[in-house]
């Protein structure tokens, strides 16, 4: 088997009265994994944890072999990078945002490269992201995370709001950067038909339960 | 600066009269305020004669230390007053103390230093409520305001955090908009001020028969005093408060 990138143990996590997680065990091998099952199912809040937006109330998770927690938050985001469910791009150009994630991760800011591996073309780049249409605006999140060049994506959903073409060049793209850049990808999808597309490995989750992990060809026989 | 006027208990009586109206057109348009006018009215009585006899006694044994007293005990109302209008910025008391004791110590250390005022209970009590309660109100307003902008940006806070960007980093449009609109009434109003209102200062030092161009002056002094006073107040609140919002590990805090 491939190598173990995040390994979840006994992980369990309450909002109000709610078991969000419930003692999921499970683990995520390099490659392309894709998370599925029903709204309300806990997948964003598994993959929030992932890059340690907030910390589960009980169990441990590790990435490559070390406690999740004992990398330094900022340094971990950056390489294991979360696109949001919703697109949430900061006041400004498409390409300020794009210059701002550079910025942080200290790579050089090319936009126009970033915006066509996520399906954008580059005149986007001066556009306003108030005036973006939600697709739009997803695109430009992904294209942001891309610019990081991070080791691991971690994306929520990214396809929700866009059309079979646009969605056909976003997975043209993830299918490109795991073979070219051997990026790994854990994504999110309500979709069985993208989890064929594009995992090689499929996580089965239910009630904050993961009922079900393992090859695609067994998951999603 | 030597001016003084004698005001009578009757005159303030009298002018109960305009409070009457007040209730009657609460009343008689059902604004529902009747019971809040009698709550203010008797308030301001009861609180504004209490401290007049505070202000008395203070000026009579004209020590520093009773001033600092009494500027404490501003300090400390004035952040448990602000807390209650910030509700959702989790350990508003603290920032807002701090920020309360920053902005009047500073403002009255430089304009005594600046040798504007002397360092008497005469100069230094009126001056510093006022400081103190304009550095309460921005304060109060600028992080309400922060605490709207961390509800309505969480998504775009979280997603830049997942970005890598530090807590600092990611709040600071948020904290931008909190301080600005912490001082930005003070600076409209200095604005406008003499076109469309005259100041508190300068009606009562023109009441008490001063010369309009000592009022004028004073005034001035007292307007740019507060400029600083709320600038000083809104930026240690909301640099102290929104970090409350956020974990150690630069996770925004589930509320
Ligand atoms: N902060 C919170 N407070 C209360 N409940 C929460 C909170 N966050 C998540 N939940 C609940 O936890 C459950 C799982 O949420 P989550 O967003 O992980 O689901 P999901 O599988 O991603 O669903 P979807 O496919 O609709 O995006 C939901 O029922 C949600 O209402
Ligand atoms: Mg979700």
């Amino acid at each position: 088997m491939r190598r173990v990138l995040f390994e979840l143990l006994d992980v369990s996590l309450a909002r109000g009265e709610r078991r969000v997680l419930d003692s999921v065990s499970v683990g995520i091998p390099e490659g392309a994994t894709a998370i599925v099952g029903p709204s309300g199912a806990g997948k964003s809040t598994l993959l929030r944890l992932l890059n340690r937006l907030a910390d589960p109330d009980a169990g441990t998770i590790s990435y490559r072999d070390r406690p999740l927690d004992s990398y330094d938050p900022l340094a971990l985001r950056r390489e294991v990078s979360l696109v949001p469910q919703l697109p949430a791009l900061l006041e400004g150009t498409v390409a300020s945002n794009i210059a701002y994630a550079a910025r942080l991760a200290g790579k050089p800011a090319g936009p126009e490269h970033c915006l066509r591996l996520a399906g954008l073309d580059p005149d986007f780049a001066a556009r306003d992201v108030s005036k973006l249409s939600v697709g739009e605006q997803q695109r430009a999140m992904l294209a942001r995370a891309l610019v990081q060049e991070p080791a691991v994506l971690l994306l929520d959903e990214p396809t929700s709001a866009l059309d079979h073409a646009a969605r056909d060049a976003i997975e043209a793209t993830l299918a490109e950067l795991r073979r070219e850049l051997e990026i790994s990808v854990v994504l999110v999808s309500h979709d069985p038909e993208q989890a064929r597309r594009l995992g090689d490995w499929v996580v089965r989750m239910q009630e904050g339960r993961v009922t079900d992990s393992g090859p695609l060809a067994e998951v999603l026989a | 600066m030597s001016t003084s006027i004698h005001v009578s208990t009757g005159q303030v009586a009298a002018t109960l009269a305009l409070v009457a109206l007040a209730a009657a057109i609460s009343l008689w348009r059902k604004a529902d305020l009747e019971r809040d006018i009698g709550i203010a009215t008797l308030r301001s009585f009861v609180q504004l004669t209490a401290i007049g006899y505070v202000i008395t006694l203070i000026f009579e044994a004209d020590t520093l230390w009773l001033v600092l007293a009494l500027l404490v005990v501003m300090v400390v109302f004035g952040a448990l007053t602000a807390r209650s209008r910030a509700k959702k910025v989790p350990g508003a008391f603290w920032p807002l103390l701090v920020a309360l004791a920053t902005a009047g110590a500073t403002t009255l250390g430089l304009v005594v230093a600046l040798g504007v005022f002397e360092a008497t209970a005469r100069y230094l009590v009126p001056v510093g409520g006022m400081v103190i309660g304009n550095a309460m109100t921005a304060s109060a307003v600028a992080l309400n305001r922060l605490g709207d902008e961390m509800e309505d940006s969480r998504g775009r806070i979280e997603a830049t955090l997942a970005l890598g960007a530090t807590a600092t980093e990611a709040a600071a449009p948020s904290v931008r908009r909190a301080l600005r609109s912490g001082m930005i009434a003070l600076v409209d109003s200095t604005k406008t001020t003499g076109l469309i209102f005259f100041p508190g200062t300068m009606v009562g030092m023109l009441l008490a028969g001063a010369d309009p161009t000592d009022a004028v002056r004073l005034q001035l002094i007292l307007l740019y005093a507060l400029l600083g006073s709320v600038a000083i107040a809104g930026l240690v609140a909301t640099t102290l408060a929104y970090r409350n919002f956020f974990t150690p590990a630069q996770q925004l805090r589930e509320l």
